[in-house]
């Protein structure tokens, strides 16, 4: 039985389809996924992404353990600030692309992927280097409000000053009467917002923000938007675009590699790949054919499959099929032209810069 | 969920309607309803065979692919060309607008052997439970 977030009723309400991701029985649309993700790239979507997990380390240790077991340099943080990174084995493979979140040098909040929840916990607690490893995972909530009017619907109904709430900051305050944490986060490329609650009062937030949010004509949206959105920025998928047998820097993740801030799990695999140069490296594409590339697809040169297609969709902002996929570093740059085979038809495709979407 | 009267229905959730011999196919206000978005839709060329129960085009939304199957046996007269300008039209009006090819039958029985309006109705209905 797949497991429901505590949101589940308020989907079934919604007129939400319904289905199975990594574990979870999940609202994939409501309205349609073409209609989900307009209102989030011109007015303002409201996702649950409860099934998100978090692992919190505390006390003493905390900061110094969870630095060495993430790749980016969480000690240039400051309380009430946010910052992504991987958690890689010792092979520089990827456990998982989290959030963590400072809320004190002995408190931080490791936001992980839902299909990833006990693998993480495991992972973490067995490298806890003396801190405490708690996984909250099913105590809290979690809502991600999003979209260019994300910040005035959500001034009506907290007291938290988000004028001054910058990108990747968060403050606790309560929202519509509700203790949460808002985090300035999401996963669109859009501005908005992470509410973090306790996990019986989500539904609670989550009517007052369909409510406060009729002027704005706030949009619920599903899991088939969140990808099509996240896509279009080019912002990596875990267990899609990378996992354990891919390391951050072929997942062109190098940004939150610090290899100079001090050990951690994987520094010497990874130290010793970027010596060495890469085989494979993740890129967007896109489609000069027509067709639409999805994951799993083979990337071809001169008839022959030399890498594969981790993501793909017709892009809803753009109009044009887009994807990522691993090549061979000689066909990285952007402006290379390669095949992706579709239903056995070769179709053209080339590397581009990404994002795929810029923000107007 | 709209299924017309006077049409023949596949367990693919293809229909086909019987136009003075030549028989139009689509896909289902139900079919349509389960893919969500239909964004891209690749069809056969006027004079490509197709045969019954095969496939011969493909339909995908936003999120998924699916293969669309013949009804029945024949030629392909007619292709909604249109559609690959706008293959939303599946979704806003799949049983005219958003009709995809016609046929002419190598064999006028193949139609006989479909769903009618009430047995595919019956075999929606099992399908949602």
């Amino acid at each position: 039985m797949p497991q429901r977030t505590p949101l589940y009723q308020n989907h079934v309400r919604a007129g939400a389809r319904l289905v199975e991701f990594a574990g979870w029985e999940m609202p994939v649309q409501y309205e349609g996924l073409l209609a989900e993700h307009e209102a989030v790239r011109t007015r303002v979507g409201l996702f649950d992404v409860s099934h998100m997990g978090e692992v919190i380390f505390r006390g003493p240790k905390a900061l110094e353990a969870l630095s060495k077991v993430f790749t980016n340099d969480v000690g240039k943080i400051v309380d009430g600030q946010a910052q992504y990174g991987c958690l890689c084995r010792d092979t520089g493979g990827i456990v998982d692309d989290v959030v963590v979140y400072r809320r004190g040098a002995e408190d931080l909040l490791v936001c992980v992927n839902a299909g990833n929840r006990q693998k993480d916990f495991e992972w973490l607690a067995s490298h806890a280097g003396g801190a405490d490893v708690s996984n909250e995972s099913d105590a809290w909530s979690q809502l991600a409000l999003q979209g260019p009017l994300a910040a005035q619907l959500l001034q009506r109904l907290t007291k938290v000053n988000l004028s001054q709430l910058r990108s990747y900051r968060f403050a606790p305050g309560e929202v519509a009467g509700i203790a949460c944490l808002v985090a300035r986060t999401g996963y669109t490329g859009e501005d908005g917002f992470e509410l973090f609650c306790e996990a019986s009062k989500g539904p609670a937030v989550w009517d007052a923000l369909l409510e406060a949010g009729k002027p704005e004509k706030i949009q619920p949206a599903g899991l088939g938007a969140r990808d099509s959105l996240r896509l279009e920025m080019a912002y990596r998928l875990y267990g899609s675009d990378m996992d354990d047998s891919t390391t951050p820097l072929e997942a062109g993740l190098a940004w939150v590699v610090k290899l100079d801030k001090g050990d951690f799990v994987g520094r010497a695999a990874l130290q010793r790949q970027r010596e060495q140069g890469l085989a494979k490296k993740l890129v967007g594409f896109t489609l000069t054919d027509p067709g639409i590339p999805r994951h799993g697809y083979a990337v071809q040169q001169d008839g022959r499959k030399v890498g594969d297609v981790t993501s793909g969709t017709k892009s809803p902002s753009l109009g044009t099929s887009v994807g990522l996929a691993y090549v061979p570093t000689a066909l990285a740059a952007e402006g290379s032209t390669f095949a992706v085979e579709i239903r056995g038809r070769a179709a053209a495709a080339r590397v581009v810069k990404t994002p795929f979407y810029v923000r107007k | 969920m709209e299924i017309p009267q006077d049409l023949r229905y596949t367990r693919e959730h293809e229909w086909a309607r019987n136009k003075g011999g030549r028989i139009v196919v689509g896909i289902t206000d139900f079919a349509q309803d389960q893919l969500g978005d239909v964004v891209y839709v690749e069809l056969p060329d006027v004079g490509d065979p197709v045969k019954k129960g095969e496939a011969f085009g493909v339909v995908e939304s936003t999120k998924a692919v699916s293969e669309l199957f013949a009804p029945i046996s024949g030629k392909v007269l007619e292709v909604n060309a249109p559609l690959s300008d706008a293959p939303e039209t599946i979704n806003e009006d799949p049983y005219e607008e958003g009709w995809m090819i016609v046929i002419e039958p190598s064999d006028p029985k193949d139609l006989e052997a479909l769903m009618d309006a009430k047995a595919y109705q019956a075999f929606v209905d099992e399908q949602a439970h």
